[in-house]
Protein backbone atom coordinates (compact mmCIF):
# COMPACT_ATOMS: atom_id res chain seq x y z
CA UNK A 1 0.00 0.00 0.00
CA UNK A 2 1.54 3.15 -1.84
CA UNK A 3 0.24 5.72 1.12
CA UNK A 4 2.19 3.78 3.82
CA UNK A 5 5.00 4.55 2.46
CA UNK A 6 4.10 7.84 2.61
CA UNK A 7 3.70 8.45 6.42
CA UNK A 8 6.73 6.11 7.31
CA UNK A 9 8.69 8.62 7.86
CA UNK A 10 5.69 9.89 10.23
CA UNK A 11 5.45 6.65 12.21
CA UNK A 12 9.06 6.56 13.08
CA UNK A 13 9.26 10.17 14.43
CA UNK A 14 6.42 9.07 17.08
CA UNK A 15 7.14 5.87 17.75
CA UNK A 16 8.44 5.78 21.16
CA UNK A 17 4.97 6.61 22.22
CA UNK A 18 3.80 2.66 23.74
CA UNK A 19 -0.42 2.57 24.04
CA UNK A 20 -1.20 -0.62 25.74
CA UNK A 21 1.11 -3.97 25.57
CA UNK A 22 4.72 -3.00 26.86
CA UNK A 23 6.32 -4.49 23.67
CA UNK A 24 3.81 -3.37 20.86
CA UNK A 25 5.39 0.38 20.18
CA UNK A 26 3.06 2.33 18.17
CA UNK A 27 2.99 5.57 16.97
CA UNK A 28 1.05 7.99 18.74
CA UNK A 29 -2.31 9.09 17.52
CA UNK A 30 -3.25 6.98 13.98
CA UNK A 31 -1.39 3.12 13.95
CA UNK A 32 -1.43 0.58 16.24
CA UNK A 33 0.26 -2.76 15.67
CA UNK A 34 -1.24 -6.40 16.62
CA UNK A 35 -1.05 -7.47 19.42
CA UNK A 36 -0.46 -10.93 17.59
CA UNK A 37 1.06 -10.87 14.50
CA UNK A 38 2.88 -6.96 15.38
CA UNK A 39 1.29 -5.96 11.60
CA UNK A 40 1.20 -1.74 11.58
CA UNK A 41 -2.66 -1.24 11.28
CA UNK A 42 -4.27 2.46 10.67
CA UNK A 43 -6.40 3.05 13.63
CA UNK A 44 -9.54 4.32 11.34
CA UNK A 45 -9.42 1.00 9.21
CA UNK A 46 -9.34 -0.79 12.17
CA UNK A 47 -12.13 0.49 14.09
CA UNK A 48 -13.98 0.21 10.94
CA UNK A 49 -13.16 -3.46 11.11
CA UNK A 50 -14.24 -3.89 14.69
CA UNK A 51 -11.34 -3.61 15.83
CA UNK A 52 -9.97 -6.91 14.16
CA UNK A 53 -6.94 -6.76 12.78
CA UNK A 54 -7.12 -7.10 9.00
CA UNK A 55 -4.11 -9.62 8.79
CA UNK A 56 -4.28 -12.09 11.24
CA UNK A 57 -8.36 -12.06 12.48
CA UNK A 58 -6.86 -11.31 15.96
CA UNK A 59 -9.99 -9.83 18.30
CA UNK A 60 -8.00 -6.50 19.67
CA UNK A 61 -9.33 -5.64 23.53
CA UNK A 62 -11.60 -2.96 23.15
CA UNK A 63 -13.23 -1.20 26.13
CA UNK A 64 -16.87 -0.40 26.88
CA UNK A 65 -16.73 1.96 24.39
CA UNK A 66 -15.70 0.80 21.65
CA UNK A 67 -17.77 -2.21 22.56
CA UNK A 68 -20.96 -0.04 22.35
CA UNK A 69 -19.58 1.83 18.97
CA UNK A 70 -18.89 -2.06 17.36
CA UNK A 71 -22.03 -3.36 18.42
CA UNK A 72 -25.32 -0.57 18.46
CA UNK A 73 -26.43 1.73 16.01
CA UNK A 74 -24.96 4.76 15.54
CA UNK A 75 -26.23 7.22 18.43
CA UNK A 76 -28.63 4.92 19.58
CA UNK A 77 -27.24 4.19 23.14
CA UNK A 78 -28.09 5.14 26.19
CA UNK A 79 -26.55 4.77 29.04
CA UNK A 80 -28.66 3.39 32.29
CA UNK A 81 -25.23 3.23 35.13
CA UNK A 82 -26.82 4.97 38.09
CA UNK A 83 -24.01 6.82 40.18
CA UNK A 84 -22.97 4.56 43.20
CA UNK A 85 -20.73 5.39 46.14
CA UNK A 86 -17.74 3.58 46.50
CA UNK A 87 -18.34 1.42 49.36
CA UNK A 88 -15.61 -0.66 51.59
CA UNK A 89 -17.54 -2.68 53.62
CA UNK A 90 -14.62 -5.31 54.51
CA UNK A 91 -12.06 -2.35 54.71
CA UNK A 92 -9.96 -4.84 52.19
CA UNK A 93 -6.04 -4.06 52.55
CA UNK A 94 -3.40 -6.46 51.18
CA UNK A 95 -0.61 -4.75 49.64
CA UNK A 96 -2.62 -1.94 48.58
CA UNK A 97 -5.66 -0.23 50.12
CA UNK A 98 -9.07 -1.50 47.73
CA UNK A 99 -9.88 2.37 48.14
CA UNK A 100 -6.82 2.93 46.13
CA UNK A 101 -6.92 0.15 43.44
CA UNK A 102 -10.18 1.44 42.79
CA UNK A 103 -9.41 4.58 41.96
CA UNK A 104 -6.82 3.91 39.96
CA UNK A 105 -8.85 1.45 37.86
CA UNK A 106 -11.22 4.74 37.64
CA UNK A 107 -8.39 6.82 36.17
CA UNK A 108 -7.29 4.16 34.19
CA UNK A 109 -10.36 3.18 32.15
CA UNK A 110 -12.47 5.74 31.71
CA UNK A 111 -15.36 3.68 33.89
CA UNK A 112 -17.00 4.22 36.95
CA UNK A 113 -17.14 0.20 37.78
CA UNK A 114 -16.17 -3.15 36.03
CA UNK A 115 -19.90 -3.16 34.38
CA UNK A 116 -21.48 -0.83 31.83
CA UNK A 117 -25.26 -1.25 31.29
CA UNK A 118 -27.18 0.49 28.92
CA UNK A 119 -30.11 0.19 26.03
CA UNK A 120 -29.70 0.96 22.19
CA UNK A 121 -30.69 -0.63 18.59
CA UNK A 122 -28.75 -3.21 16.91
CA UNK A 123 -30.07 -3.01 13.04
CA UNK A 124 -32.91 -1.32 14.64
CA UNK A 125 -33.93 -3.98 16.92
CA UNK A 126 -33.72 -2.32 20.90
CA UNK A 127 -31.94 -4.30 23.26
CA UNK A 128 -30.57 -3.67 26.71
CA UNK A 129 -26.76 -4.61 27.05
CA UNK A 130 -24.24 -5.05 29.93
CA UNK A 131 -20.93 -4.75 28.77
CA UNK A 132 -17.77 -5.65 31.44
CA UNK A 133 -14.73 -3.67 31.44
CA UNK A 134 -12.30 -5.50 31.91
CA UNK A 135 -9.21 -3.09 32.22
CA UNK A 136 -11.50 -2.18 35.70
CA UNK A 137 -10.08 -4.46 38.26
CA UNK A 138 -9.86 -7.00 35.72
CA UNK A 139 -13.72 -6.96 35.74
CA UNK A 140 -13.97 -8.57 38.84
CA UNK A 141 -17.91 -8.73 40.01
CA UNK A 142 -18.44 -6.87 43.22
CA UNK A 143 -21.86 -5.51 44.28
CA UNK A 144 -22.22 -2.70 42.52
CA UNK A 145 -21.41 -5.41 39.47
CA UNK A 146 -24.01 -8.09 40.65
CA UNK A 147 -26.56 -4.81 41.02
CA UNK A 148 -25.76 -3.25 37.81
CA UNK A 149 -26.44 -6.76 35.47
CA UNK A 150 -29.66 -7.06 37.92
CA UNK A 151 -31.12 -4.15 37.17
CA UNK A 152 -30.27 -4.43 33.52
CA UNK A 153 -32.29 -7.37 33.82
CA UNK A 154 -35.11 -5.35 35.46
CA UNK A 155 -35.13 -2.99 32.50
CA UNK A 156 -35.43 -5.47 29.98
CA UNK A 157 -38.35 -6.97 32.65
CA UNK A 158 -40.31 -4.12 32.63
CA UNK A 159 -39.79 -2.59 28.69
CA UNK A 160 -40.23 -6.17 27.38
CA UNK A 161 -36.59 -6.48 25.73
CA UNK A 162 -33.87 -8.94 25.20
CA UNK A 163 -30.95 -8.59 26.66
CA UNK A 164 -27.45 -9.33 25.60
CA UNK A 165 -24.42 -8.98 27.82
CA UNK A 166 -20.25 -9.15 27.04
CA UNK A 167 -18.76 -10.56 29.74
CA UNK A 168 -14.99 -10.48 30.11
CA UNK A 169 -13.57 -10.54 33.77
CA UNK A 170 -11.06 -12.25 35.99
CA UNK A 171 -14.44 -13.32 38.27
CA UNK A 172 -15.03 -12.64 42.19
CA UNK A 173 -14.03 -9.44 43.42
CA UNK A 174 -11.31 -10.93 46.41
CA UNK A 175 -11.49 -7.45 47.97
CA UNK A 176 -15.64 -8.20 48.35
CA UNK A 177 -14.88 -11.64 49.08
CA UNK A 178 -18.47 -12.63 50.61
CA UNK A 179 -19.98 -9.84 48.71
CA UNK A 180 -18.74 -10.95 45.60
CA UNK A 181 -19.43 -14.47 46.20
CA UNK A 182 -22.70 -13.90 46.31
CA UNK A 183 -23.17 -11.71 43.43
CA UNK A 184 -23.01 -15.30 41.68
CA UNK A 185 -26.25 -15.55 43.19
CA UNK A 186 -27.53 -12.49 42.52
CA UNK A 187 -26.90 -12.93 38.78
CA UNK A 188 -27.91 -16.25 38.56
CA UNK A 189 -31.38 -15.38 40.04
CA UNK A 190 -31.83 -12.15 37.95
CA UNK A 191 -31.18 -14.59 34.82
CA UNK A 192 -34.24 -16.88 36.03
CA UNK A 193 -36.20 -13.42 36.21
CA UNK A 194 -35.63 -12.98 32.48
CA UNK A 195 -36.01 -16.25 31.39
CA UNK A 196 -39.37 -16.71 33.26
CA UNK A 197 -40.38 -13.59 31.19
CA UNK A 198 -39.58 -15.55 28.25
CA UNK A 199 -37.35 -12.27 26.97
CA UNK A 200 -33.93 -14.03 25.27
CA UNK A 201 -30.54 -13.13 26.59
CA UNK A 202 -27.54 -13.93 24.34
CA UNK A 203 -24.01 -14.07 26.15
CA UNK A 204 -21.11 -12.97 25.04
CA UNK A 205 -17.87 -14.66 26.05
CA UNK A 206 -14.92 -12.39 25.53
CA UNK A 207 -10.94 -12.97 26.06
CA UNK A 208 -10.48 -13.51 29.11
CA UNK A 209 -13.51 -14.92 30.28
CA UNK A 210 -13.36 -16.94 34.01
CA UNK A 211 -14.36 -17.58 37.74
CA UNK A 212 -17.26 -16.54 39.54
CA UNK A 213 -18.45 -14.71 35.89
CA UNK A 214 -17.85 -17.98 33.86
CA UNK A 215 -19.73 -19.63 36.69
CA UNK A 216 -23.34 -17.97 37.12
CA UNK A 217 -24.74 -15.37 34.69
CA UNK A 218 -21.75 -15.75 31.68
CA UNK A 219 -23.17 -19.58 31.15
CA UNK A 220 -26.78 -19.17 31.14
CA UNK A 221 -27.46 -17.03 28.33
CA UNK A 222 -30.06 -19.11 26.12
CA UNK A 223 -27.53 -18.59 23.33
CA UNK A 224 -23.58 -18.58 24.33
CA UNK A 225 -21.27 -17.28 21.66
CA UNK A 226 -17.66 -16.63 22.15
CA UNK A 227 -15.40 -14.71 20.37
CA UNK A 228 -12.54 -16.32 18.43
CA UNK A 229 -9.61 -17.65 20.69
CA UNK A 230 -11.10 -15.94 23.30
CA UNK A 231 -9.90 -17.67 27.05
CA UNK A 232 -12.96 -19.40 28.67
CA UNK A 233 -13.01 -21.33 31.87
CA UNK A 234 -13.58 -21.51 35.68
CA UNK A 235 -10.08 -22.23 37.76
CA UNK A 236 -7.15 -19.99 35.97
CA UNK A 237 -4.78 -21.85 33.88
CA UNK A 238 -2.08 -21.44 36.90
CA UNK A 239 -4.34 -22.44 39.53
CA UNK A 240 -5.03 -25.75 37.72
CA UNK A 241 -0.96 -26.16 36.29
CA UNK A 242 -0.03 -26.33 40.01
CA UNK A 243 -2.75 -28.94 40.85
CA UNK A 244 -2.31 -31.10 37.93
CA UNK A 245 1.13 -30.54 37.62
CA UNK A 246 1.39 -31.38 34.05
CA UNK A 247 1.76 -29.88 30.68
CA UNK A 248 -1.64 -28.80 29.86
CA UNK A 249 -3.54 -28.89 26.32
CA UNK A 250 -2.67 -26.37 23.62
CA UNK A 251 -6.30 -25.58 23.12
CA UNK A 252 -7.29 -26.03 26.53
CA UNK A 253 -10.19 -23.24 27.67
CA UNK A 254 -9.81 -21.68 24.40
CA UNK A 255 -13.61 -20.42 22.95
CA UNK A 256 -12.73 -23.54 20.27
CA UNK A 257 -12.82 -26.25 23.03
CA UNK A 258 -15.14 -24.38 24.49
CA UNK A 259 -17.32 -25.09 21.43
CA UNK A 260 -15.73 -28.92 20.89
CA UNK A 261 -16.89 -29.42 24.69
CA UNK A 262 -20.57 -28.04 23.92
CA UNK A 263 -20.26 -25.24 26.06
CA UNK A 264 -21.09 -22.34 23.36
CA UNK A 265 -22.87 -22.15 20.78
CA UNK A 266 -21.10 -20.81 18.30
CA UNK A 267 -17.50 -18.56 17.85
CA UNK A 268 -18.64 -15.56 15.94
CA UNK A 269 -16.61 -12.99 14.75
CA UNK A 270 -16.67 -9.77 16.12
CA UNK A 271 -16.87 -8.03 12.79
CA UNK A 272 -20.32 -10.40 11.92
CA UNK A 273 -21.92 -10.07 15.51
CA UNK A 274 -24.36 -7.33 14.36
CA UNK A 275 -25.78 -9.93 11.43
CA UNK A 276 -26.47 -12.74 14.04
CA UNK A 277 -27.47 -10.56 16.43
CA UNK A 278 -30.19 -9.11 13.84
CA UNK A 279 -31.31 -12.49 12.45
CA UNK A 280 -31.19 -14.37 16.74
CA UNK A 281 -33.27 -11.36 17.43
CA UNK A 282 -35.84 -11.54 14.83
CA UNK A 283 -36.48 -15.53 15.24
CA UNK A 284 -36.63 -15.14 19.37
CA UNK A 285 -38.87 -12.08 19.38
CA UNK B 1 -10.47 -41.01 67.00
CA UNK B 2 -6.59 -39.24 67.88
CA UNK B 3 -6.93 -36.03 69.45
CA UNK B 4 -5.17 -33.21 67.46
CA UNK B 5 -3.74 -30.63 69.22
CA UNK B 6 -3.57 -27.23 68.05
CA UNK B 7 -1.18 -25.03 69.10
CA UNK B 8 -3.33 -21.99 70.22
CA UNK B 9 -5.15 -24.44 72.15
CA UNK B 10 -2.65 -25.43 74.50
CA UNK B 11 -3.16 -24.06 77.85
CA UNK B 12 -6.08 -26.33 77.27
CA UNK B 13 -3.68 -29.23 77.05
CA UNK B 14 -1.49 -28.32 79.95
CA UNK B 15 -4.44 -28.80 82.31
CA UNK B 16 -5.51 -31.95 80.97
CA UNK B 17 -1.97 -33.63 81.18
CA UNK B 18 -2.12 -32.33 84.66
CA UNK B 19 -5.02 -34.30 85.50
CA UNK B 20 -3.49 -37.89 84.03
CA UNK B 21 -0.72 -37.21 86.18
CA UNK B 22 -2.66 -36.70 89.46
CA UNK B 23 -5.11 -39.68 88.23
CA UNK B 24 -1.99 -42.07 87.96
CA UNK B 25 0.21 -40.38 90.63
CA UNK B 26 0.98 -43.32 93.87
CA UNK B 27 0.27 -42.89 96.27
CA UNK B 28 -2.85 -40.82 95.37
CA UNK B 29 -2.80 -37.02 96.77
CA UNK B 30 -4.81 -35.81 99.42
CA UNK B 31 -8.07 -34.59 98.08
CA UNK B 32 -7.79 -36.03 94.63
CA UNK B 33 -11.41 -35.61 93.97
CA UNK B 34 -10.59 -32.10 94.85
CA UNK B 35 -7.74 -31.16 92.93
CA UNK B 36 -9.49 -32.76 89.78
CA UNK B 37 -12.49 -31.00 90.37
CA UNK B 38 -10.78 -27.49 90.18
CA UNK B 39 -8.45 -28.48 87.63
CA UNK B 40 -11.78 -29.64 85.33
CA UNK B 41 -13.03 -26.10 86.10
CA UNK B 42 -9.57 -24.37 85.34
CA UNK B 43 -9.49 -26.35 81.63
CA UNK B 44 -13.15 -25.48 81.06
CA UNK B 45 -12.28 -21.96 81.99
CA UNK B 46 -9.14 -22.23 79.61
CA UNK B 47 -11.22 -23.72 76.99
CA UNK B 48 -13.38 -20.83 76.99
CA UNK B 49 -11.27 -18.09 77.13
CA UNK B 50 -9.48 -19.19 74.26
CA UNK B 51 -12.60 -20.08 71.81
CA UNK B 52 -13.54 -16.14 72.77
CA UNK B 53 -10.58 -15.12 71.32
CA UNK B 54 -10.22 -16.82 68.62
CA UNK B 55 -8.74 -15.07 65.30
CA UNK B 56 -9.45 -15.48 62.08
CA UNK B 57 -6.94 -17.49 61.18
CA UNK B 58 -7.47 -19.50 64.64
CA UNK B 59 -10.94 -20.13 63.21
CA UNK B 60 -9.40 -21.16 59.89
CA UNK B 61 -7.87 -24.14 61.65
CA UNK B 62 -10.43 -24.75 63.33
CA UNK B 63 -12.66 -25.48 60.79
CA UNK B 64 -10.17 -27.70 58.97
CA UNK B 65 -10.19 -29.78 62.68
CA UNK B 66 -9.54 -33.64 61.46
CA UNK B 67 -11.98 -33.99 64.24
CA UNK B 68 -14.52 -31.75 63.30
CA UNK B 69 -17.99 -33.52 62.19
CA UNK B 70 -18.03 -34.16 58.30
CA UNK B 71 -21.28 -34.04 56.06
CA UNK B 72 -21.50 -37.88 56.80
CA UNK B 73 -21.09 -37.61 60.34
CA UNK B 74 -24.34 -34.78 60.31
CA UNK B 75 -26.61 -37.16 57.98
CA UNK B 76 -25.86 -40.62 60.13
CA UNK B 77 -26.45 -38.40 63.27
CA UNK B 78 -28.63 -35.70 62.67
CA UNK B 79 -30.92 -37.45 60.73
CA UNK B 80 -32.84 -41.07 59.99
CA UNK B 81 -32.76 -43.66 57.58
CA UNK B 82 -30.62 -41.73 55.20
CA UNK B 83 -30.52 -43.64 51.47
CA UNK B 84 -28.10 -42.80 49.89
CA UNK B 85 -28.61 -41.66 45.95
CA UNK B 86 -25.97 -41.71 43.40
CA UNK B 87 -25.29 -40.01 39.97
CA UNK B 88 -25.76 -37.25 37.90
CA UNK B 89 -27.61 -39.38 34.82
CA UNK B 90 -25.17 -38.06 32.52
CA UNK B 91 -22.16 -40.62 32.77
CA UNK B 92 -20.55 -39.64 36.71
CA UNK B 93 -21.28 -39.97 40.46
CA UNK B 94 -18.82 -37.53 42.30
CA UNK B 95 -18.13 -38.61 45.33
CA UNK B 96 -17.00 -35.29 46.61
CA UNK B 97 -20.75 -34.57 47.08
CA UNK B 98 -23.58 -37.05 48.46
CA UNK B 99 -26.70 -36.99 48.68
CA UNK B 100 -29.70 -38.28 48.90
CA UNK B 101 -33.13 -38.55 51.33
CA UNK B 102 -33.46 -39.28 55.06
CA UNK B 103 -35.96 -38.23 58.11
CA UNK B 104 -35.49 -35.21 60.29
CA UNK B 105 -37.25 -36.44 63.42
CA UNK B 106 -40.22 -37.84 61.54
CA UNK B 107 -39.64 -35.40 58.33
CA UNK B 108 -38.60 -36.37 55.44
CA UNK B 109 -35.96 -34.34 53.37
CA UNK B 110 -33.37 -34.49 51.02
CA UNK B 111 -29.83 -33.46 52.45
CA UNK B 112 -26.90 -32.92 50.24
CA UNK B 113 -23.11 -31.77 51.49
CA UNK B 114 -19.69 -31.73 50.45
CA UNK B 115 -17.90 -34.65 51.94
CA UNK B 116 -14.02 -34.36 52.49
CA UNK B 117 -13.13 -37.91 53.62
CA UNK B 118 -11.48 -39.24 57.03
CA UNK B 119 -8.82 -41.39 56.20
CA UNK B 120 -5.76 -41.29 53.17
CA UNK B 121 -8.07 -43.60 50.75
CA UNK B 122 -11.04 -42.34 51.07
CA UNK B 123 -9.73 -38.79 50.74
CA UNK B 124 -8.41 -39.16 47.78
CA UNK B 125 -11.77 -40.93 46.49
CA UNK B 126 -13.88 -38.03 47.39
CA UNK B 127 -11.53 -35.60 45.92
CA UNK B 128 -11.31 -33.72 49.81
CA UNK B 129 -14.32 -32.63 49.25
CA UNK B 130 -13.54 -30.66 45.94
CA UNK B 131 -16.62 -31.57 43.24
CA UNK B 132 -16.02 -32.37 39.54
CA UNK B 133 -18.94 -30.22 37.65
CA UNK B 134 -20.96 -34.07 38.12
CA UNK B 135 -21.25 -33.32 41.92
CA UNK B 136 -23.16 -30.42 41.03
CA UNK B 137 -25.19 -31.86 38.45
CA UNK B 138 -26.51 -34.53 40.94
CA UNK B 139 -26.95 -32.42 43.12
CA UNK B 140 -29.25 -30.38 41.07
CA UNK B 141 -31.31 -33.76 40.52
CA UNK B 142 -31.65 -34.17 43.97
CA UNK B 143 -33.02 -30.94 44.40
CA UNK B 144 -35.27 -31.02 41.57
CA UNK B 145 -36.86 -33.96 43.31
CA UNK B 146 -37.30 -32.12 46.39
CA UNK B 147 -39.21 -29.71 44.55
CA UNK B 148 -41.53 -31.96 42.77
CA UNK B 149 -42.31 -34.17 45.65
CA UNK B 150 -42.62 -31.08 48.15
CA UNK B 151 -39.43 -31.90 50.59
CA UNK B 152 -37.27 -29.47 52.05
CA UNK B 153 -34.14 -29.08 51.04
CA UNK B 154 -31.08 -28.93 53.45
CA UNK B 155 -27.54 -28.28 52.14
CA UNK B 156 -23.90 -28.74 54.23
CA UNK B 157 -20.96 -26.95 52.70
CA UNK B 158 -17.58 -27.95 53.60
CA UNK B 159 -15.16 -28.01 50.71
CA UNK B 160 -11.83 -26.04 49.58
CA UNK B 161 -13.63 -25.09 46.65
CA UNK B 162 -14.35 -26.76 43.13
CA UNK B 163 -11.43 -29.01 41.71
CA UNK B 164 -9.36 -26.99 39.47
CA UNK B 165 -8.36 -29.87 37.04
CA UNK B 166 -8.46 -30.81 32.99
CA UNK B 167 -11.44 -32.88 33.34
CA UNK B 168 -13.25 -30.58 35.62
CA UNK B 169 -12.82 -27.69 33.17
CA UNK B 170 -13.86 -29.98 30.08
CA UNK B 171 -16.78 -31.12 31.60
CA UNK B 172 -18.46 -27.58 32.41
CA UNK B 173 -17.17 -26.36 36.03
CA UNK B 174 -18.25 -23.10 35.16
CA UNK B 175 -21.92 -24.16 33.52
CA UNK B 176 -22.43 -26.74 36.41
CA UNK B 177 -22.42 -24.16 39.19
CA UNK B 178 -24.48 -21.53 37.55
CA UNK B 179 -26.86 -24.06 36.68
CA UNK B 180 -27.33 -24.97 39.94
CA UNK B 181 -27.62 -21.22 41.59
CA UNK B 182 -29.70 -20.45 39.12
CA UNK B 183 -32.42 -23.84 40.04
CA UNK B 184 -31.85 -22.87 43.53
CA UNK B 185 -32.76 -19.40 43.02
CA UNK B 186 -36.30 -20.69 42.22
CA UNK B 187 -36.69 -24.19 43.21
CA UNK B 188 -40.47 -24.12 45.15
CA UNK B 189 -39.14 -25.97 48.56
CA UNK B 190 -37.82 -24.47 51.45
CA UNK B 191 -33.95 -24.47 51.68
CA UNK B 192 -31.70 -24.23 54.62
CA UNK B 193 -27.87 -23.98 54.19
CA UNK B 194 -25.15 -24.39 56.93
CA UNK B 195 -21.62 -24.31 56.35
CA UNK B 196 -20.37 -26.51 58.62
CA UNK B 197 -16.10 -26.47 58.07
CA UNK B 198 -14.71 -24.77 54.76
CA UNK B 199 -17.00 -22.43 53.10
CA UNK B 200 -14.50 -22.45 49.70
CA UNK B 201 -15.40 -20.10 46.90
CA UNK B 202 -17.92 -21.10 43.62
CA UNK B 203 -17.24 -24.57 44.75
CA UNK B 204 -19.14 -24.39 48.28
CA UNK B 205 -21.87 -21.41 46.90
CA UNK B 206 -23.09 -23.59 44.51
CA UNK B 207 -24.92 -25.40 46.81
CA UNK B 208 -25.41 -22.66 49.49
CA UNK B 209 -28.07 -20.68 47.39
CA UNK B 210 -31.19 -20.85 50.25
CA UNK B 211 -33.42 -19.14 52.54
CA UNK B 212 -31.34 -19.48 55.29
CA UNK B 213 -27.86 -19.60 55.12
CA UNK B 214 -25.94 -20.22 58.24
CA UNK B 215 -22.81 -20.48 59.75
CA UNK B 216 -21.37 -22.64 62.52
CA UNK B 217 -19.88 -20.61 64.56
CA UNK B 218 -16.10 -22.01 63.87
CA UNK B 219 -16.77 -22.36 60.45
CA UNK B 220 -15.35 -20.09 57.58
CA UNK B 221 -16.82 -18.47 54.07
CA UNK B 222 -14.98 -17.07 51.47
CA UNK B 223 -14.15 -16.40 48.18
CA UNK B 224 -11.19 -18.08 47.68
CA UNK B 225 -9.37 -20.17 50.22
CA UNK B 226 -6.52 -17.35 52.05
CA UNK B 227 -3.96 -19.60 50.54
CA UNK B 228 -5.59 -18.91 46.87
CA UNK B 229 -5.79 -15.31 48.15
CA UNK B 230 -2.53 -14.79 49.61
CA UNK B 231 -1.15 -16.04 46.44
CA UNK B 232 -3.43 -13.92 44.32
CA UNK B 233 -2.69 -10.70 46.09
CA UNK B 234 0.30 -10.76 47.90
CA UNK B 235 1.77 -13.36 45.38
CA UNK B 236 2.80 -15.99 48.19
CA UNK B 237 0.75 -18.03 50.26
CA UNK B 238 3.12 -17.30 53.23
CA UNK B 239 0.38 -14.65 54.10
CA UNK B 240 -2.28 -16.73 54.13
CA UNK B 241 -2.78 -15.35 57.84
CA UNK B 242 -2.89 -11.87 56.67
CA UNK B 243 -5.28 -12.77 53.89
CA UNK B 244 -7.84 -14.18 56.40
CA UNK B 245 -7.93 -11.73 58.41
CA UNK B 246 -8.61 -9.38 54.98
CA UNK B 247 -11.91 -11.37 53.59
CA UNK B 248 -13.66 -11.28 57.11
CA UNK B 249 -14.29 -14.96 56.59
CA UNK B 250 -15.65 -16.25 59.88
CA UNK B 251 -19.01 -16.30 61.14
CA UNK B 252 -19.21 -13.31 63.44
CA UNK B 253 -18.20 -11.03 60.94
CA UNK B 254 -20.17 -12.18 58.14
CA UNK B 255 -23.10 -11.68 60.08
CA UNK B 256 -22.19 -7.96 60.82
CA UNK B 257 -22.14 -7.60 56.80
CA UNK B 258 -25.33 -9.05 57.07
CA UNK B 259 -23.91 -11.42 54.22
CA UNK B 260 -25.67 -14.46 55.97
CA UNK B 261 -28.51 -14.80 57.99
CA UNK B 262 -27.51 -16.71 61.53
CA UNK B 263 -24.95 -18.43 63.05
CA UNK B 264 -25.29 -21.76 65.04
CA UNK B 265 -23.09 -22.16 68.23
CA UNK B 266 -20.67 -24.26 68.53
CA UNK B 267 -20.67 -26.15 72.05
CA UNK B 268 -17.54 -24.67 74.62
CA UNK B 269 -14.26 -25.00 73.11
CA UNK B 270 -16.00 -25.97 69.01
CA UNK B 271 -17.54 -28.62 67.54
CA UNK B 272 -14.72 -31.20 67.45
CA UNK B 273 -14.59 -31.41 71.12
CA UNK B 274 -18.13 -32.22 71.85
CA UNK B 275 -19.69 -34.27 68.53
CA UNK B 276 -23.06 -35.35 70.57
CA UNK B 277 -23.58 -31.90 71.74
CA UNK B 278 -23.01 -30.47 68.14
CA UNK B 279 -25.41 -32.89 66.54
CA UNK B 280 -28.46 -31.65 68.76
CA UNK B 281 -27.80 -28.07 68.57
CA UNK B 282 -27.39 -28.42 64.65
CA UNK B 283 -30.91 -31.16 64.54
CA UNK B 284 -32.45 -28.24 66.75
CA UNK B 285 -31.26 -25.48 64.15
CA UNK B 286 -32.93 -27.25 61.38
CA UNK B 287 -36.13 -28.23 62.79
CA UNK B 288 -36.37 -24.84 64.00
CA UNK B 289 -35.82 -23.10 60.17
CA UNK B 290 -37.99 -25.75 58.46
CA UNK B 291 -40.73 -25.10 61.06
CA UNK B 292 -40.83 -21.46 60.27
CA UNK B 293 -40.05 -21.57 56.42
CA UNK B 294 -42.61 -24.13 56.16
CA UNK B 295 -45.27 -21.11 56.97
CA UNK B 296 -44.22 -19.48 54.06
CA UNK B 297 -46.12 -19.59 50.94
CA UNK B 298 -44.19 -21.00 48.36
CA UNK B 299 -45.03 -17.80 46.26
CA UNK B 300 -43.19 -15.56 49.21
CA UNK B 301 -40.86 -17.96 49.78
CA UNK B 302 -39.40 -17.92 46.54
CA UNK B 303 -40.03 -13.81 46.16
CA UNK B 304 -38.23 -13.51 49.69
CA UNK B 305 -34.94 -15.74 48.72
CA UNK B 306 -34.50 -13.41 45.50
CA UNK B 307 -35.34 -10.13 47.45
CA UNK B 308 -31.94 -11.28 49.96
CA UNK B 309 -29.85 -11.85 47.49
CA UNK B 310 -30.37 -8.89 44.95
CA UNK B 311 -29.61 -6.94 48.55
CA UNK B 312 -26.50 -8.45 49.09
CA UNK B 313 -23.72 -6.06 48.52
CA UNK B 314 -26.27 -3.09 46.84
ZN1 LIG C 1 -2.73 -9.29 13.51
Amino acid sequence: MNWIKDLIPNIKRNFSQTLGDKDSKVPEGLWRSCDRCGSILYIPELKKSSYVCSKCSHHFKINVEQRIEVTFDKDSYVDLNQHEEFKDLLDFKDTKRYKDRFSEAKKKTSSDEAISIGHGKIKGKHVVSAIFEFDFLGGSMGGVVGKRFAQAIDYAVENKLPLICFSTSGGARMQESMISLFQMGKTAAAVKKLKKSKLPFISVLVDPCYGGVTASLAMLGDLIIAEPKARIGFSGKRVIQDTVKEELPKDFQTAEKQLEMGFVDKIVDRKDIRKFFEKMLIILE
Amino acid sequence: MMDQHLDFEQPIYTCLEKIEELKKAVPAPENLSGQLNQLQIEAEKETAKIYKNLSPWQKVLVARHPNRPHTIDYINNVFDGFEELHGDRLGDDDKAIVGGMAFLDEYPVVVIGHEKGRETEERVARNFGMPHPSGFRKANRLMELAEKFSLPLITLIDTPGAYPGVKAEHSGQHEAIAKSLEVMSDLRTPIVNLVIGEGGSGGGFGIGLADTVAMLEYSIYSVASPEACASILWRTTENAEQAAEALKLDASNLIKLEVIDKVVNEPVGGAHRNHQETYQIVKDFFLNELLALSKISLDDLTAKRYEKFMKIGS
